[in-house]
C-alpha cells in the first residue's frame, strides 16, 4: 500500500523544503511510493495520520508547540529535518536575548521605523516563546537529519529508505554534515 | 459555504494548530468592507541577535533568513560589508555573483509559476484541491511539470556548479568570490540554455493563453494603482544585481532616479502594526496613506526603460503595451512579469557564461574595517532588499536593519485583498469563490514565505469577518 507522507515547516527559513525540492525529477518517484498528504506546496487539510512526517524548523511559539505535539500523535516516524529542527541553529540565536529586546530591535529601534507604530499583538498572531526549542526537547524524534540544509541526495536517501520500511543509516560523514 | 454564524465568535481549535494564513476583513457600520488585514505570522529576530557579532559573519548568517532567496541576502550583505571596507569586487567575481543571483531568480520564479501557480491555470481554480499541485500537474500535463521542475533545477545548479552547494552556498565574500568557475562547469551550464529557454517559453504560452481566455477577470483583478520601486542600470535598463533605485508614481512619472540605496532612509519609512509581524513600509515623502508602493517583478518592469536581451525585450514591449503608456497595475500581471524576468535571466546567463573572464581566477580584493556604516541592496526575486549595518571600530555590529522585499509589498497585498473583499463580501454575505480569489491575490505577490505565512501551496486559510465593533460575524476556513 502507498505510504502517507507529510512535510511541515515550523520556525525555519524554508531552505530545508527547498532542498527537498532539489531532489528534482525524483519527486515523481517519491509520489509513486507515497501520497504527499500535507506539505507547504500541496494542500491545506487538517493534519491526518501519516507514516512519515518530515519537520523543518524549531519550535518558536505556542502554535508550533501545539503543532509538533499533534504531529507526534499522527506520525509513525517523525524526522527532524535540518539543523534548526535538530539543534535550533540560526533560529535559536535569539535565545541569548530576552524576547522583549528582540522585539524592540525590530519594532521600536529600527532606524526606518516612523515611531508611530505598535508592537504586534493580536488574537490571530502566534505567541512567541522566550526560548526557541529543538524538536527533541518537546517530542521524541525518530530520525535526525542534520545540515543547513541537508543535501537533496541525503533527503532523498532518507525518504527512500523510510518509504521502503528501512531505517536510514546516516553514519557516513558526508550525510552527517553540519551546516 | 456554511451558513453565516452571525454575532458568534468562532475560533476553531484545529486551525490554531494548522498554521493557517489568517485574514481579518473589517466591515464599516453600513456593512461594507472597510479593510482587510493579512496577518503575517512569523518573526525571527535577526536584527537583535546579530548585534555584537563581527560584520563579516553576516554574509553567512543572513541567507538563513530565507531558503528561497538566500543569494539575494548574501549579495545585499556583502555589498554592505564592501562599503564598510571601502572595496570593490573583481570583474570575474561580479560575473559569478550575477550568475548565481540569476540562477536563484530563475529557480524562485520557476517554483512560483510552475509548482505553485500553473496548476490553477491548467487544472482550473475549481479542480480538486488535493491534486491541484505539481504532482497532480505531472499526472495531467507531465510535459509541463517536468519542464518546470527542470527549469528550477537549472537555476539551482548554477549555484552548485560555482560553489558546490545549492542552498546557503558559501563563497560569496566581501571583495569577491572564493571559488572560480571551472571550464567543465561553464560548459555544463551552457548546455542547459536551449532547454531552459524552451521551458520559460512554455510558461509564457500558458500565461498568455490564460490571459486570453480570462480577460475580464484578469483586467478587473486587484487593479488599484500604486507607486513602484525597482533597480535600474545606468541607462534605465532592467537590473537585479547592481544599479541604482528608481521610484515611479502611479502614472509612470519618475519621482526619483539613480538613487543610491545608501540613501534609503530618506525615502522609505515603515510602521509597526498591531495585527502583523510584518511592518508597513511606505514612500516617506508622501506619507503612509499616499506613499504605498510595490516592488518585485511587476514593479521592476514598470520602472525599467528596457531589458538587456532581445527575447525579453520583445516580451517587455508587449507587457508595457498593456498599460497604455502608464504602469501596468493589474496584480495578476505579476505572473507575466515574473516569466519575462525568467526569460531575461536565461538569456543573460548565456551572455555572462560566454564572457571569457567568467572562468578567470582573479576572484577577490581584500580590505579591512574602514567605515562604521554599511548599506547594501539587491533585487531579490520578490523585490528590493536592503541590509543596513552599523559597526564599532572593532568591526562589531551595533545595529542591524533589514528591509525585506515582501515587507514592502505588505501594504499593497492588504490592499489587493481589500479590493477582492469589496467585490465579494457584503455584510456577513460572502459570494462563492471568495476564498479562491483572496488566495490568488496573495499568490500573485509570491510573498516571501519565510518572512511571512509558511503557506505556499493551497494555502490553508482562515478569514474572520468582523463588524465595526470588532465582533466576529463569520469565520471561514479551509
Ligand atoms: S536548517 Fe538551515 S536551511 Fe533548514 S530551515 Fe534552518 S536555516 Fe533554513
Amino acid at each position: 500500500m502507498k505510504k502517507k507522507l507529510a512535510t511541515v515547516w515550523l520556525g525555519g527559513c524554508s531552505g530545508c523544503h527547498m532542498s527537498l525540492l532539489d531532489i528534482d525529477e525524483r519527486i515523481l518517484e517519491v509520489a509513486k511510493l507515497a501520497d504527499i498528504v500535507k506539505c507547504p506546496i500541496v494542500d491545506g487539510k487538517p493534519f491526518p495520520e501519516v507514516d512519515i512526517a518530515l519537520v523543518e524548523g524549531s519550535v518558536t511559539s505556542d502554535e508550533h508547540y501545539e503543532e509538533i505535539l499533534h504531529i507526534r500523535k499522527q506520525a509513525k516516524v517523525l524526522v527532524a529535518l535540518g539543523d534548526c529542527a535538530v539543534m535550533t541553529n540560526i533560529t535559536g540565536m535569539r535565545n541569548y536575548f530576552p524576547l522583549q529586546d528582540v522585539m524592540a530591535a525590530a519594532y521600536t529601534h529600527s532606524p526606518s521605523n516612523d515611531g508611530e507604530g505598535m508592537w504586534p499583538n493580536h488574537a490571530a498572531l502566534l505567541k512567541l516563546h522566550g526560548k526557541v526549542l529543538p524538536l527533541q526537547s518537546v517530542v521524541t524524534v525518530d530520525v535526525v537529519v542534520p545540515g543547513c540544509p541537508p543535501s537533496a541526495d541525503t533527503i532523498f536517501y532518507v525518504l527512500y529508505e523510510l518509504l521502503n520500511d528501512r531505517m536510514p543509516d546516516l553514519s557516513t560523514a558526508q550525510k552527517l554534515k553540519y551546516g | 459555504m456554511d451558513k453565516p454564524a452571525a454575532k458568534k465568535i468562532l475560533i476553531s481549535p484545529v486551525t490554531r494548530i494548522e498554521g493557517h494564513a489568517k485574514i481579518t476583513i473589517a466591515l464599516k457600520d453600513n456593512g461594507e468592507v472597510d479593510q482587510a488585514q493579512f496577518h503575517v505570522n512569523e518573526f525571527r529576530g535577526f536584527e537583535k541577535f546579530c548585534e555584537g557579532r563581527m560584520y563579516t559573519e553576516m554574509p553567512t548568517i543572513t541567507p538563513r533568513i530565507c531558503g528561497i532567496c538566500p543569494v539575494s541576502h548574501t549579495i545585499a550583505s556583502v555589498k554592505a560589508c564592501e562599503m564598510i571596507q571601502g572595496i570593490q569586487p573583481t570583474y570575474t567575481a561580479n560575473l559569478l555573483r550575477r550568475l548565481m543571483h540569476i540562477g536563484q531568480n530563475i529557480s524562485s520564479h520557476a517554483l512560483s509559476f510552475f509548482h505553485l501557480s500553473s496548476p490553477d491555470f491548467l487544472l482550473g481554480y475549481d479542480s480538486d484541491p488535493a491534486s491541484r499541485n505539481i504532482i497532480g500537474l505531472a499526472e495531467k500535463f507531465p510535459d509541463v511539470a517536468l519542464k518546470g521542475i527542470r527549469l528550477r533545477k537549472f537555476g539551482q545548479e548554477i549555484s552548485e556548479r560555482i560553489t558546490g552547494k545549492k542552498i546557503h552556498a558559501m563563497g560569496i565574500v566581501p571583495g569577491g568570490m572564493s571559488y572560480p568557475l571551472t571550464i567543465d562547469n561553464q560548459q555544463a551550464l551552457m548546455q542547459w540554455i536551449p532547454e531552459a529557454l524552451d521551458a520559460v517559453q512554455t510558461g509564457i504560452r500558458i500565461i498568455k493563453d490564460f490571459h486570453a481566455a480570462n480577460a475580464d477577470m484578469i483586467n478587473s483583478f486587484a487593479t488599484s494603482p500604486t507607486m513602484y520601486l525597482g533597480t535600474v542600470g545606468p541607462h534605465g535598463e532592467h537590473e537585479l544585481y547592481d544599479g541604482l533605485l528608481r521610484f515611479v508614481d502611479a502614472e509612470g512619472n519618475v519621482l526619483q532616479d539613480q538613487l543610491s540605496p545608501t540613501r534609503y532612509l530618506e525615502f522609505i519609512a515603515e510602521r509597526a502594526v498591531e495585527w502583523s509581524y510584518l511592518k508597513y513600509p511606505y514612500y516617506k515623502p508622501l506619507g503612509i496613506e499616499k506613499g504605498i508602493y510595490r516592488v518585485g517583478p511587476l514593479a521592476r518592469l514598470n520602472v525599467a526603460d528596457r531589458m538587456k536581451t532581445p527575447l525579453a525585450q520583445a516580451e517587455f514591449l508587449q507587457f508595457r503595451a498593456l498599460g497604455n503608456g502608464q504602469p501596468v497595475h493589474g496584480t495578476f500581471f505579476y505572473h507575466y512579469a515574473r516569466l519575462i524576468e525568467t526569460l531575461a535571466g536565461v538569456e543573460e546567463a548565456a551572455m555572462y557564461l560566454q564572457d571569457p573572464e567568467v572562468t578567470g581566477t582573479h576572484l577577490q580584493t581584500f580590505g579591512r574595517w574602514n567605515n562604521a556604516t554599511g548599506i547594501g541592496a539587491s533585487e531579490a526575486p520578490r523585490g528590493t532588499l536592503f541590509h543596513h549595518y552599523e559597526t564599532d571600530d572593532s568591526g562589531k555590529l551595533t545595529m542591524v536593519n533589514l528591509l525585506i522585499a515582501t515587507g514592502q509589498n505588505n501594504p499593497s497585498m492588504n490592499r489587493s485583498i481589500t479590493d477582492v473583499a469589496r467585490q465579494y463580501v457584503h455584510g456577513a454575505e460572502v459570494a462563492e469563490g471568495m476564498l479562491n480569489r483572496v488566495e490568488s491575490a496573495i499568490r500573485c505577490y509570491d510573498p516571501c514565505l519565510s518572512c511571512s505565512t509558511h503557506a505556499m501551496g493551497k494555502m490553508p486559510m482562515q478569514i474572520d469577518i468582523v463588524n465595526a465593533g470588532g465582533e466576529v460575524l463569520r469565520s471561514l476556513q479551509r
